[in-house]
């Protein structure tokens, strides 16, 4: 069962046999429900999924890894820009969803745990929960995005910050730093600042587009745990979810100190 | 085991179940779940796009047949050269020989019922229709004129259809990740007992390796095309150096991706002549391990010279000579197959059929085209040929001699398998000459051209006649050629649909390869293999031999078989 695109698919495909040609061994999957008529065990399903699904992380990752490495050309050719632009960023909401991330990746490890136990009340709740930790953090990032387009501190070619635009923290500024403050003299920061805010909109926002991706995902697995379909010989789906979640999870806690934590 | 037996084997047999008439109607197909018919509905779809490719080409030879004006404007012939580049790389030849050919015959060689992720197949064959559409979009909503490559800052600023192009490009890159994806996931959990790593056919080596880049590279490119969208969209200004943004790391960034592609290009390709040349040579593969390995190799070399495509666009001199260096060193594995090849031919039995007469082609273009990539990969000559008819010529010969001539090889070594008729053996021989001529009249006047300094990508030669009165007589022996394999090529599709209608019925060996596909009937039964295979050594060739009872190749009794059955019912 193609498992590993369940970020972009429909829920609804995971009904066997609602789409396929009939099948030669038909007869056996009533006995052995959501097993492919061409692997010879679950164990031999699940293994294969398993390694469509890490293939796909590494995709991902690849994906994101042309953002990191404009990240560190940029940074490494236009350090002044990083240090200053980073000051308007609010680390504590930036704190606060990476906490709130890491608790949804323990929660959805429990529910994968939950379904190799044949635990399904326990299993729906630990999903909810990681559900609602995904809508807690966009919320989160709809308020930091929220005032970064009122501050006018938007892209490159967007970038048109208005007089009152102030680093979100005050304290943490370092005083001592001369080229932070001959940069601030300027009120559009120094030159080609919108760079910076050019690859924080692009790093979070493709993130923010996975974190929906992994909500679409969660919620199917939802529907499927509700309708008893995972047990102990059969939570694949479960647990390749579960790792698409903690890799989101993980680009964030490298996208956090790259982006909020500079010095 | 009756297998060893001279009988034909049961699989052999007339048999009305194949996958062709397992189930009816246009729902059955649309929907399967078939590596087969997947595989068959990318072959139909991939050759439309082929010849879509090659009419846009057949008018760029025609406006260049002479000086100043023929069939079209300047702006026309910008969109006409950047669409024959766009459909023929992200249409054609990426998805070509692994998605339809790879589909159809990489389960069977593997002796698995079906790919690891059936859904995710016919998923990535979707994504292939949408992606072709977003092109056919470009197409009739006012073009495109970057050049197949997009490269900034022209492509954020030229009022063609940019966006609409790189949402295509994208989306056809995720469909070609989800076919590596799911071969790599195949070749890993679905092997059947026996089928050790030293016992896969080389074609399924080939595509493991272009599956590694598939995978690796693709996302590079998805999200370079993606901040070039965006680019255009927001004003993003990570490559407008207005905004402090830096154009080269967009080359950079494309052929991250775009170098490695060109593997996924040709290592295909390669793997198809591992098999064709052993098998009408009536010989063992020379250096089996060697030729598997060196895919793996060229694969992984693959990622590390994409500097080679930026000599002059103001990179550092360091790197320019890193890259060269490391250039060269993929001509070390590419070598490594040829003389393989060559090796294996050496005292062999061989058989001029068609398929073997597109091997040959691809050899000896494939040597040409390789060679001569070796005078790019040099700094120096890369500078004065930098940008000229030479490159053109290059990489002509290696995609069109070499992958076009392997994917014509694989659909004629495959046809009986795949439709379960035989071509006219007269019209193919007749044809693979026509396509060796024809190709070799197109681009090798172009290497002179270039190396006489003819930039490509132009529109027109006139002003340069004064100083090169040869360049005409080039150009127009080129489109002359270029009008042949455009005839010769009808000519391949003529004969092979005629096929589909009077040719003989197909016997289940009829080439006496030994890989598993050719166990199981022409055209395959639904579930690939009604028993699990015998898994042998996929090149012993001489344990098939002709039977003219069944007018194809059956296995013999082999002179060493300490295991034979005393008792049939054994097994």
């Amino acid at each position: 069962m193609a498992k590993s695109e369940s970020t972009t698919r429909p829920p609804d495909d995971a009904d066997p046999g609602s789409v396929e040609a009939p099948r030669p061994h038909a007869a056996a999957d009533h006995h052995r429900p959501f097993l492919a008529h061409h692997y010879q065990s679950y164990k031999q399903q699940f293994e294969a999924g398993k390694l469509g699904m890490w293939i796909f992380l590494l995709t991902e990752i690849l994906l994101f890894g042309g953002l990191f490495c404009a990240y560190a050309v940029y940074r490494a050719n236009h350090p002044e820009i990083f240090i200053y632009a980073h000051h308007f960023l609010d680390k504590n909401l930036g704190a606060i969803n990476t906490a709130v991330l890491i608790f949804s990746s323990f929660t959805m490890a429990w529910g994968v745990r939950c379904a190799q136990l044949n635990q399904r009340k326990l299993l729906m709740v630990m999903l909810s929960l990681t559900l609602l930790c995904a809508c807690g953090f966009l919320g989160i990032k709809y308020v930091e995005y929220k005032h970064k387009w009122e501050d006018g501190l938007l892209w490159a070619g967007k970038y048109h910050p208005v007089e009152h635009a102030e680093p979100a923290d005050h304290a943490a500024r370092p005083p001592g730093r001369p080229e932070a403050q001959s940069a601030l003299q300027r009120p559009e920061g120094p030159r080609y600042a919108g760079i910076f805010f050019s690859i924080y909109f692009m790093m979070t926002g493709l993130h923010g587009l996975h974190v929906l991706a992994g909500m679409a995902a969660i919620a199917w697995i939802l529907v499927r745990a509700a309708n008893g379909h995972f047990n102990s010989h059969y939570f694949g789906p479960v647990d390749y979810v579960g790792l698409y979640w903690h890799l989101v999870d993980l680009i964030w806690i490298y996208l956090f100190p790259l982006l909020y934590l500079i010095h | 085991m009756s297998d060893l037996l001279t009988e034909p084997r049961p699989a052999a047999a007339p048999s009305m179940d194949n996958y062709l008439t397992h189930a009816r109607g246009f729902w059955s197909w649309a929907l399967t779940l078939d590596h087969k018919r997947i595989g068959v509905m990318y072959l139909v779809s991939i050759v439309a796009s082929f010849f879509l490719g090659g009419l846009f080409a057949e008018l760029i030879r025609t406006e260049l047949i002479g000086p100043g004006r023929t069939i079209m404007g300047k702006d026309m012939y910008n969109q006409v050269f950047t669409l024959h580049g766009a459909v023929m790389v992200f249409l054609f030849i990426i998805p070509g020989i692994p998605a339809a050919l790879g589909n159809f015959v990489l389960p069977i060689m593997l002796g698995a019922k079906d790919v690891a992720f059936p859904r995710l197949n016919l998923a990535s064959y979707y994504l292939w229709i949408v992606g072709a559409v977003f092109f056919v979009f470009v197409l009739v909503l006012g073009g495109l004129d970057t050049g197949w490559t997009f490269y900034t800052p022209y492509s954020t600023t030229t009022d063609t259809r940019v966006v609409l192009a790189v949402t295509g490009a994208f989306i056809l890159g995720f469909s070609s990740i989800f076919t590596g994806l799911n071969f790599i996931a195949t070749i890993h959990m679905l092997r059947p007992p026996g089928m050790t790593w030293f016992r896969l056919p080389l074609f399924l080596w080939a595509l493991y390796a272009t599956a590694l880049i598939q995978v690796l590279a693709t996302p590079v490119l998805g999200i370079t095309l993606f901040l070039v969208g965006v680019e255009r969209l927001l004003g993003l200004g990570i490559f407008d150096p207005k905004l402090g943004g830096d154009p080269v790391l967009f080359q950079h960034f494309f052929w991250f991706y775009s170098h490695p592609a060109v593997y996924i290009m040709i290592l295909p390709g390669m793997g198809i002549i591992s098999e064709v040349i052993s098998v009408f040579s009536r010989k063992h593969i020379f250096g089996y391990k060697f030729i598997a390995i060196s895919s793996i190799a060229i694969a992984l070399l693959g990622f590390l010279v994409w500097g080679h495509h930026m000599f002059t666009s103001g990179q550092s001199k360091l790197a320019s000579v890193i890259f060269s260096a490391l250039t060269f060193s993929v001509s070390i594995p590419s070598a490594i197959k040829v003389f393989n090849w060559l090796a294996t031919m050496y005292k062999g039995s061989i058989a001029l059929l068609t398929p073997m007469l597109y091997a040959l082609t691809f050899i000896f273009l494939f040597g040409i085209g390789g060679l001569t990539g070796l005078f790019l990969g040099a700094l120096a000559t890369d500078v004065h040929l930098h940008d000229t008819y030479f490159i053109v010529a290059h990489f002509h010969y290696v995609m069109v001699g070499g992958t076009l001539s392997a994917f014509l090889a694989g659909i004629h070594y495959w046809w009986p398998k795949i439709t379960g008729r035989m071509y006219s053996e007269f019209w193919g021989r007749i044809g693979a000459l026509m396509v060796f001529v024809g190709f070799n009249l197109t681009f090798f006047p172009q290497f002179a051209l270039g190396s006489r300094g003819m930039p490509r990508r132009y529109y027109d030669y006139g002003e340069m006649l004064g100083e090169h009165p040869e360049f005409y007589g080039y150009h127009f022996l080129s489109t002359l050629g270029s009008y042949l394999l455009g005839i010769a090529l009808f000519l391949v599709m003529i004969y092979l649909i005629a096929s589909l209608f009077n040719g003989h019925r197909a016997v289940a060996n009829p080439w006496g390869g030994a890989t598993l596909e050719w166990q199981c009937s022409s055209p395959p039964p639904h579930d690939n293999f009604p028993v699990q295979p015998h898994v042998g050594d996929p090149y012993a060739v001489r344990n098939f031999q002709y039977d003219p009872d069944v007018g194809g190749y059956v296995r013999v009794a082999q002179t060493a078989k300490p295991e034979h059955p005393l008792h049939p019912s054994a097994h």
